[in-house]
């Protein structure tokens, strides 16, 4: 109930396929997706492996409340060990492919070794076959998708596929499904690359049910109705998408500039929700077209754009001037804050190039940014570059950049390995805004010192989903904090990990907690979930999943001294804005944050908290 | 008052909680292959269109019905009776509009019968796409619109308004 109890397990070296229940005991400690996925993968394979070799794994996963219609109850994830940072990569997304996986019976789908010649999986229901992907390795993720459904005569299908950047190893890939929903960070689709899997084609007939329908229908309707009555998720997030927050977090002197020189951008404005709405100037339509729910979801913060046909970068390309997923915040960011540009068209076309060819557009745009840097301070010229003037606020660059970087030609190349090996490469390695080697998104330590930490000590790297502070500091979310403070940000951040590891194994997007509590959420998983779910146990969950985790990562070599932000954010106070002055001062916070996780002054957790999680 | 849904594409998401809806009240469980009414994305037009039976007075699936088991109910709903159908798919073909399906798992043809009066479909819609109400109204909404538009510009001044 709630879970569907059956897994897929697919050897590419082999080419078999076989299936196996869940295993019903780590469900009960795990939850599902992120939690669950994660036990089977740090069972399985070594910390040490390397994550773009035939011994690492790839696991597609759904939670107990994905297919239902809880509201948001559409999720999965990728889990595996990532290839951009070398720690546990779990990448989380919407759109319709988590359910239909659901739908076709599976509550996971675990790949291991890999394919000699490209293959991609159909899964239609029970028949599950391992095919030659002959006719579509090289292209994007958009005629994957086509292709698919045309060759299998079956519109219906849903597919999740890597671009040409996983197959040439950018190591930020992602996996992206129905066409522009990803399952983003640390590079999950290039491991999909290194196993020559293109894609994944689900299409199930088959039902999701519930434990008690009754109870379940009450309790999902009483959730959504919290979620229409609530400003963020029931006006902010509709109309104006994640991108509401672009003028809120450049107000609050967060917002990371120029990579990282700046807190503020000066062009903010022009690359914001409220841009997004308004007529163009050129042709008289707004860049945005309408909201997008995914599966189930009642929110509906999903942008869907077209850009005008007559900017530079589309011109003579009717091929990119049908509308698709448009700028969320950290996609404007990224493309623009972190590299200066505040060209909204050129910035939605470098977003449609990231879905097409599957790239994160966080580490990209970061990465574009840190190059932008090496390039003005002389350190890379245009002749490292190809001929491309990278400097802060070009579009041009910018375009030029994402139409290289997937298909890894020319400079592409090198952007493709992220900033910190980029940056390293050039002897500048501090100009790298990542901790573990993953780019931090749209939100400055500096002047949120709650994301100080949250960087540091996220288990995938450099994250603002592992525990999203900013809700509290910045919106107010469950109560206000200062957001220049750091006392009590050690146990706020410990209790936003705990609570979204939660979430996130349930199938449940983590948006919903702009509104939601784990008290609307523990009843929505007990009425699906055999066993007593109350918020309790959801929160001991969190944790065990958090401690389970960063083992894992120490396993792989990680210790305390990774747990640092890059050196600009803890020497270059903010130099505008109401952090001015300012560095991010995560140490103090650190020694507070072990000892609340019951970990040693070295990060490791000890036996006693071990035991009491039963990890 | 003979009701309809009334379905307005521009209001819709695209987030099918109408189709879980249908297929919980109609399977017992939440499945949108086994759905009556089905949304359909536009990908590439920014637009997603919830579809599905429109309760045809004369109704072509009910005519071409060999066995007779189609039946109208008091609230004008072609209704198929599972007694009687005998699978042969006739009906599917009769529909111009598709909205009537054949259901492998029964053997039997499935279409909305509007939940006998309470559509699952309206209920569980979240932004109005979906709702059910007076048949003879269902175009009030456009027309209140295209009327504000109209009257856009003008003052008012009625035969009662003071010169």
């Amino acid at each position: 109930m709630g879970w569907t109890g059956k897994i897929l397990r697919i050897d590419l070296s082999k080419g078999t396929v076989k299936t196996e229940p869940l295993n019903m005991d780590w469900a009960d400690k795990y939850l599902g997706q992120r939690g669950l996925a994660s036990k089977y993968l740090v069972e399985e394979i070594d910390p040490k492996t390397d994550p773009l070799g035939p011994d690492n794994k790839v696991i597609f996963a759904t939670g107990p409340l994905t297919g239902t219609c809880a509201s948001t109850g559409g999720r999965y994830s990728v889990i595996t060990k990532g290839p951009l940072t070398g720690a546990i990569a779990c990448s989380n997304s919407g759109g319709y492919f988590g359910a239909e996986m659901k739908f076709a019976g599976w509550d996971m789908v675990i790949v291991e070794g890999a394919a000699a010649k490209p293959v991609y999986l159909t899964i239609f229901d029970d028949d599950v076959q391992i095919r030659d992907a002959g006719d579509i390795w090289g292209k994007s993720v958009w005629e994957t998708d086509k292709w698919i459904k045309a060759a299998h005569q079956d519109p219906m299908i849903h597919v999740a596929t890597i671009g040409v950047s996983g197959e040439n190893a950018v190591l930020y890939s992602c996996v992206v499904n129905d066409l522009h929903r990803a399952a983003g960070r640390s590079g999950v689709g290039a491991v999909l690359g290194s196993k020559n899997l293109k894609a994944v084609a689900i299409r199930g007939t088959g039902g999701v049910s519930v434990k008690d329908p009754k109870e379940f229908l009450k309790a999902t309707k009483a959730g959504k109705k919290v979620l229409k009555d609530n400003a963020v998720t029931g006006q902010g997030l509709p109309t104006y998408g994640t991108q509401v927050l672009m003028n809120v977090i450049n107000e609050a002197g967060a917002m990371p500039t120029r990579n990282g020189r700046d807190v503020q951008f000066e062009s903010a404005g022009d690359i914001s929700a409220e841009a997004m709405a308004e007529p163009r100037r050129s042709d008289g339509h707004p860049n945005l077209l309408t909201n997008q729910a995914c599966f189930g979801c009642t929110i509906a913060c999903g942008r869907i754009s077209k850009i005008d046909e007559t900017h530079y970068t589309v011109q003579n390309k009717p091929e990119y001037w049908h509308a698709s997923g448009g700028l969320e915040y950290e996609a404007a960011w990224a493309l623009g804050s972190a590299t200066g540009v505040k060209d909204l068209e050129a910035l939605t076309y470098a977003n449609f190039i990231c879905n097409e060819q599957g790239l994160d557009p966080i580490s990209f745009g970061a990465t574009v940014g840190a190059a932008m840097e090496l390039y003005e301070d002389g350190v890379i010229t245009s002749e490292t570059t190809g001929g491309i003037e990278l400097k802060f606020g070009s579009a041009e660059a910018l375009t030029r950049c994402v139409e290289l970087t997937g298909k890894a030609e020319g400079f592409g190349k090198e952007l493709g390995m992220g900033s910190a090996r980029l940056t390293a490469k050039y002897g500048r390695p501090e100009l790298s805004m990542t901790v573990k080697s993953q780019e931090f998104p749209a939100y400055d330590p500096r002047g949120i010192q709650g994301m100080g930490l949250t960087y540091a000590t996220s288990n995938r790297g450099a994250c603002h989903l592992r525990s999203y502070t900013v809700a509290s500091e910045i919106l107010g979310i469950p109560e206000k904090t200062d957001p220049l403070a750091t006392e009590g940000k050690a146990g706020l951040v410990k209790a936003f990990q705990d609570a979204t590891a939660a979430v996130d194994s349930s199938g449940l997007c983590v948006f919903t907690t702009f509104a939601w509590t784990l008290e609307d959420i523990a009843p929505q998983v007990d009425a699906a979930c055999k066993g007593d779910w109350s918020v309790e146990k959801m929160l001991e969950v969190g944790e065990r999943i958090w401690n389970m985790e960063r083992i894992f990562n120490n396993k792989a070599g990680f210790t305390a001294k990774d747990d640092r932000l890059p050196e600009r954010l803890m020497k270059d106070a903010a130099k505008t804005g109401p952090a001015k002055g300012l560095v991010a001062t995560v140490d103090k916070m650190l020694p507070e944050y072990y000892d609340l996780r019951g970990w040693t002054s070295e990060g490791v957790p000890t036996n006693e908290t071990l035991e009491r999680l039963a990890v | 008052m003979l009701k309809a849904l009334v379905i307005d594409p521009g209001k819709c998401t695209g987030c099918k909680q109408c189709e879980m809806a249908c297929s919980l009240e109609n399977e017992g469980v939440f499945n949108p292959s086994k759905s009556r009414i089905r949304v359909f994305d536009f990908h590439e037009d920014a637009r997603f269109v919830p579809y599905t039976c429109t309760q045809c007075d004369e109704a072509w699936c009910q005519q071409a019905c060999p066995v007779n088991a189609i039946t109208t109910d008091a609230m004008g709903v072609k209704v198929v009776h599972d007694n009687l159908c005998v699978g042969c798919k006739v009906c599917t073909i009769a529909c111009p509009f598709g909205t009537v399906n054949y259901n492998a798992s029964t053997g039997k043809v499935i279409k909305c019968d509007l939940c006998g009066g309470e559509p699952a479909c309206a209920d569980a819609c979240p932004t109005d796409a979906i709702t059910y109400r007076d048949v003879e109204q269902s175009g009030y909404d456009k027309m209140k619109v295209w009327a504000t538009r109209t009257s856009a510009g003008t003052e008012s001044h009625g035969p009662n308004t003071p010169a």
